[in-house]
Parts: structure tokens; sequence; C-alpha cells
């Protein structure tokens, strides 16, 4: 998310600004990295629930991915719409 | 030559309108003139995690590069003085002049602050800005009995902060309830429980007399009944005043905040005023609003950018905010003020539940308390004006999601 909000891409929203209110930092994850990532907090599940676009199994908040060097070259795809 | 955007302030309203101006095509200069000595940065942070993690390091609001790659320059430190509308300038404290085509005023609001004796004193402190929240944190390595002044947002955030660093806490409220300004009476009280189990002492319904000290330091709060409260450190969190005076001296119209319209236009269209300093219509609200609230700064910052770089867009977001205390995440959506009824969903035993308020059938607001995608619906329901009756917003089975579509 902030790797977004820092370079001013339109398609993350974020809100919130990141802390858990909002579901407008949407994103699908690519299948290669999903098992690099920690698992999604019961928050950010709830939260899924209530994202604008299709939820699929990808989908995660991104505010909620910290980026790590494990993660170099992160691909996610984004969803059609945030709100 | 374009003289382009000139910005001052430098918080959320500020960055967003700037960045939003980019992102909707704006190609002509864009300046940020912010009085605070530090990049803008996120201000929840400091009455919560800022003060009980280690470090003191803000959060930005942006990377660093985020600015020269989006052409925009911060002045930091800078403080204006006063706007010639004629000549379309502002002028620093510093005496130099900016020209402008098109101005925001994103001057935010300061804390109120107390005028009873002792109120000078080391360790009387507010909380607005990064060096506030330093000051405080300083300060709180060596003390051992807080006394916060407010029972608000700020004042309860900083006393669940300070309780859980193992201070002992004083709250003390003039009105008999916490939070009355924004909370019903049933969850004031719910949270004044939460607040006693954790430790705090409330003293409600009653004003502060006077600050003492020796050597300069605050030792106590003097009570209006007499009582003495021991602290080395009370923080004052009784509200804030609208940075308004800049948008008066130059004759703008101005109500307890700069009055604008719907796109954050002020009385003169070329001037802008967005965030806490300014006063917007609101289908929300029958008269117009002041908001002093994130989501506020950025969705008008949002619509005011998009504005200026040609494609007016309106600001009609619903109204929500949010406050963490301890481990309940408190988010409001929409204004509950006024409403004729209300329905309890979920278990406040649990401290999972919704609040929802009604007015003349309809729902007007919804108070969170960790039920986060409850919230998310919650502002769709309100949003819509959706047809929602008590029985069915306490009914766990009714299908919430499915009314918000």
């Amino acid at each position: 998310m902030r790797g977004a909000i820092d370079h001013n891409l339109q398609g993350i929203e974020a809100e919130c600004g990141g802390c858990l209110s909002c579901a407008t930092c949407h994103v699908y994850v690519d299948e290669r990295f999903l098992p690099l990532l920690e698992p999604a907090s019961a928050d950010e599940l709830e939260l899924l629930t209530g994202v604008a676009a299709e939820r699929r199994p990808q989908s995660r908040l991104s505010c909620q991915i910290p980026m790590t060097a494990a993660l170099d070259g992160l691909t996610v795809h984004m969803p059609e719409r945030q709100s | 030559m374009a003289h382009g955007l000139v910005i001052v302030g430098g918080s959320y309203a500020a960055v967003q309108a700037a960045a939003s101006a980019r992102q909707g095509g704006y190609q002509e200069p864009i300046r940020i003139l912010s009085e605070d000595r530090h990049p803008p940065y996120q201000r929840p942070p400091l009455s919560k995690a800022f003060l009980t993690d280690a470090g003191d390091a803000s959060v930005p609001l942006r990377a660093d590069t985020f600015y020269a790659e989006q052409r925009i320059t911060l002045e930091l430190g800078t403080r204006v003085e006063g706007i010639d509308r004629g000549s379309k300038h502002v002028v620093t404290a510093d005496g130099v002049r900016l020209r402008y085509d098109k101005l925001i005023l994103a001057t935010g609001a300061r804390p109120r602050t107390m005028n009873v004796d002792g109120s000078a004193l080391e360790g009387v402190c507010l909380l607005r800005s990064l060096d506030d929240a330093r000051s405080i944190k300083r300060r709180l390595a060596d003390v051992q009995s807080v006394a916060v002044v407010g029972g608000g947002f700020i004042g309860l955030e900083v006393a669940a902060s300070c309780a859980k660093l193992g201070k002992k806490v004083t709250v003390i409220e003039a009105l008999p309830r916490l939070m009355s300004r924004a909370l019903p009476p049933m969850l004031a009280d719910w949270f004044a429980n939460q607040h006693r189990a954790h430790g705090a002492d409330l003293r409600l319904g009653i004003g502060v007399a006077a600050f003492r000290g020796t050597g300069g330091n605050v030792h106590s709060v003097g009570l209006s009944g007499g009582t003495e409260i021991p602290a080395q450190l009370v923080v004052v969190g009784i509200g804030v005043v609208p940075n308004e005076e800049l948008a008066k001296g130059a004759g703008l119209s101005c109500a307890n905040g700069v009055l604008v319209d719907t796109f954050g236009r002020s009385s003169d269209p070329d001037i802008f005023a967005l965030g806490d300093c300014s006063r917007h219509p609101s289908r929300y609200s029958d008269t117009p609003l002041r908001l002093e609230s994130v989501q506020n700064a950025m969705d008008q910052g949002r619509a005011a950018g998009a504005t200026i770089a040609g494609k007016e867009t309106p600001y009609d977001t619903i109204p929500w905010f949010w406050s963490d205390q301890y481990d309940l995440k408190l988010q409001m959506s929409g204004l509950s003020a006024g409403h004729d009824a209300h329905a309890v969903r979920g278990s406040l035993d649990e401290g999972r539940f919704s609040v929802f308020y009604f007015r003349a059938d309809r729902v007007i607001g919804v108070d969170s308390v960790n039920r986060p995608a409850e919230h998310l619906l919650a502002r769709k329901l309100v949003a819509g004006r959706s047809a929602l009756s008590p029985v069915q917003a306490a009914d766990a089975s009714f299908d919430l999601k499915a009314l918000a579509g």
C-alpha cells in the first residue's frame, strides 16, 4: 500500500491510510508469492468480506503486507474497483 | 507564466489535494507552505502507538521521494501571514510574496488552551503536532501519575496509552459523560466502564480550578470542588479552534470555519479551504459541517484537487471517524445527533457490537466497536439512507450485506 501511495498510483485508494478501517487497498496477490506472505489477521479477513470488487482466494488488503527482502519482485493484480 | 497552486498547511488535506491535482493531470507548479518543521506525517498515531512504542520517529504521510517525483515543492517552517487577493499573492512571515493562480487554505485547527492558574507550568501539555507528542513522550518516561483534562477522543486515547505504560491515570471531564459531543449516553457509559476496568480514575462533571507546581513544574491538578489530583504530567485535550485568521484577514466568509461550497471553494472562487479549518454543506446535516477528521481532510482534498485539475468533483462522502482505546476499535459512520431510536447488534459484554441510530425510520449513524466489517456496511447503509428497522438491525440473522447491496 505504501508503495502505491508514495508513487501516487491510481487504483489503490487506501482511504484510511492503513489502519484497517476501509478495505480500499484490495489487491490480488500473484499465486507465486502467496505462500511467502504472513496469513491475514481476523480483522483483515473480516474486512475482506467488504471489498467492492470480487473477493478471490488471492485477495489481500495491501496495507497488511509489510515488504521484506523475501518479497522482492512481489506481483499483485488490481481489482476492477475499490469502492 | 503560470504561477500554479499554492497550498498553505502541510497535513492530510494539503498533501492529498496536491496528489489529487497531479492525478487529475494538473501540470502547473504546486507549492506546499507548511508551518511545521517536519515533513507531513500521520497524526492519529501520536496519541497511541507513538506514545507506547519504542522510538520517536514519525510515520510520514508520503515517502520523501514523493514530492520530487510529483513535482510538488515542500517548504517547511514557513508561516503565511497574509493574503493579497487583489494581486493574488500570499505573504510569508519572512516577507516573501508568492503569486498564485489557485490557493488552498489547509491551515487546520489548534488545541484550545486552559486559562486557569498554573496553565503555563512545565508539564501541562497540549497534543497536536509531532513536537507536542515528543515533548509528552519525553516527560512520560519520568512520571508515575498523569492527569488528562478532557474526556474526548484525544484525551481518552492518551489516557489509554498511559494506562498501558503502567501510569496512574486520572481523566477530568467537565461534562457528566465522556465523548458527549460524539457518543450517546449509553455508549459513553460503556466506554467509561472500560476505562475504569483498565485502572483509570474518571472525574466526571467537574472542572479544573488550577494547576499547581513547584519550581515551575506541575505536581497536581486542583479540581473545582477542592480535591487535589497528583500529576507530574497533564495533557489537556479540550477541543480545537479552527485556524481561520488568515481567511478572515483576507475578507473571506467565515463562521467558526472558512465557509466553502461542495467543491471546497470559499467566497473567493480562486481560494479553497479544506479540512479542519473549513465548513462545508453536507446532505448529512441541516447546517454546514466543520469536521475534525482524517476522512474529511482526505476526501475534501481529493475533491478539491480534482476540481483544480479541471474536473469539478463534489465532496459528498459520508463522514466517518475512528478512535482506538486499549484493544477497542471504535468506528463511527454518519452523524447520530438527533436520533429518535437506537438498536444494538452484537454483544456489549464481549466488546464486539454496533449501535445503530435512527431518525424517522431511517438509519442515520452507526458506531461499531471491534466490528470493522459491520462499520463498512454501515457506511453504505447510512449513505444509501437504507430502510432498516431497529428490530432488523438488532437481529444478528438479518442480512445487512444484502440490504447494503
